[in-house]
């Protein structure tokens, strides 16, 4: 019996009756900027409330096709993002087991004949039902080297991402430029990824909040003085070489609380009380050579 | 035989019942997995009760999560071994239990010509009996 097309249907229901508000909320907390990737996965969950209610008045729903690539710089999020892609996939209801196997071109090339489809197919068996995260994804292809075995590899990867799609999502990662060339010489492969999500580097404001978070996780809080410090020192180095983004955040917060607890033991007999050991106070930044001027010259 | 028309041998779990479909193989490896144990898929050509060890198909898979990797394993098995017999074992590891915990058949050959029952006089008229597949007495891969 085929409903007439003015059924009501309620929309609003079946997005309380899920978790799916949990689950951006807590994208939204615990990411920082990424908004074109917020977008897609935004995008997905109401693919599936749409989905549910279509299921519910017997009309068919397909899965998407989930296979996605993610382009950006080093230190902007791309393997934290795969990580959170996968439960949050599992928790929307796409992936049967939501666990990620993440890969390089190693797991996957053999070094002689016949060894890598074997690989392949062995890495492919362990990822079935959550995600297969591929990094530096471009090295699976070497033109130039006849004898390279990559090749094989792709071709079995391709046939599994089609024909598995309701088994497998597979993530390919790495940077933009020679992923663009990368998907240029497999055309195969690029028409098979459904999302392709460009990581942008990360605005100062993104970035003093990133540091918030990694602070407050490891139970250290800025002093008001070491605040502007640290804002003054992202700006400079964000201006000098060598930029990783989040990662060169985390070493700057390591470095900072290697000052701390330097400067904590000189004066180790005076009373300490544990504010000193949680706060992190302006000197532990302003001894950087940022500041000095010396890294501008590069690494001595 | 009367009671087992088509001589379908009847080894390991479910034999009796008419062949499993894939979904239903999917849920035995499910529940297989979820008890941790490690599956292994084997075939042989030899149908006769007394052959224990099969030929292995790849390694066994340990630390899978779900049942799709196991799957496309037992259909490559099909299809490079399509009259063979093919079974799916799962091992339990655990102290106490070191064997294995389930054992089902997954794919037969079409014609499963049966056994037959060999009669050998020994000392004096004592009567030795042992059983015999009319399979083997083609040599091995050109038995179905």
């Amino acid at each position: 019996m085929v409903l007439p097309d003015d059924t009501p249907v309620d929309l609003d229901a079946e997005f309380r009756a899920s978790n799916i508000q949990e689950v951006l909320d807590k994208l939204e907390r615990e990411l920082i900027g990424l908004k074109p990737v917020k977008t897609r996965i935004r995008e997905t969950a109401a693919l599936l409330l749409v989905d549910r209610l279509r299921r519910k008045l017997s009309l068919s729903s397909a899965a998407p096709t989930l296979h996605m690539s993610f382009t950006g710089n080093p230190g902007t999020g791309k393997t934290t993002v795969a990580l959170r892609i996968a439960e949050i996939l599992h928790r929307l209801g796409y992936v049967r087991e939501g666990h990620l196997v993440s890969v390089t071109r190693d797991d996957l090339v053999g070094q002689y004949i016949g060894h890598t489809a074997p690989k392949t197919r062995e890495v492919i068996k362990k990822a079935m039902g959550g995600v297969l995260f591929i990094d530096e994804a471009y090295y699976l292809y070497k033109p130039e080297n006849e004898r390279d075995y990559g090749a094989e590899s792709i071709e079995i990867l391709l046939q599994v991402m089609e024909n598995n799609r309701d088994d497998l999502v597979v993530v390919l990662a790495g940077y933009k430029d020679r992923m663009e060339r990368f998907f240029q010489s497999n055309p195969g492969m690029a028409s098979r990824i459904a999302h392709h999500i460009d990581f942008p580097d990360y605005s100062a404001d993104e970035l003093y909040a990133i540091a918030q978070l990694m602070l407050a996780r490891n139970q250290y809080r800025f002093s008001p003085s070491a605040e502007a410090a640290f804002r003054e020192y992202v700006v400079r180095r964000m201006a000098q070489p060598n930029f990783a983004n989040a990662r060169s955040i985390r070493n700057a917060l390591d470095r900072a609380r290697l000052r701390q607890a330097s400067r904590l033991f000189e004066r180790r007999g005076a009373g300490l009380t544990r504010d000193d050991l949680v706060t992190i106070e302006a000197e532990d930044f302003r001894a950087s050579r940022v500041f000095s001027g010396q890294a501008a010259q590069g690494r001595q | 035989m009367m009671s087992n028309p088509g001589n379908r041998i009847t080894q390991g779990q479910f034999s009796f019942l008419p062949d499993l479909t894939d979904a239903q193989i999917t849920v035995q490896i499910k529940w297989a997995l979820q008890h941790g144990w490690a599956l292994g898929v084997e075939y042989t050509d030899d149908p006769h009760p007394r052959n224990t060890y099969w030929e292995m198909f790849g390694i066994p898979m340990f630390d899978l999560k779900d049942p799709a990797g196991i799957l496309m394993e037992i259909n490559n098995c099909r299809k490079t071994f399509p009259k063979h017999y093919i079974r799916v074992m799962a091992f339990n590891s655990t102290r106490g239990g070191e064997s294995p915990a389930m054992s089902f058949i997954v794919n037969r050959p079409e014609k499963e010509p049966g056994f037959t029952l060999i009669r050998e006089e020994r000392n004096g008229r004592s009567m030795g009996y042992t059983v015999r597949s009319y399979a083997t007495e083609r040599p091995e891969g050109e038995r179905y």
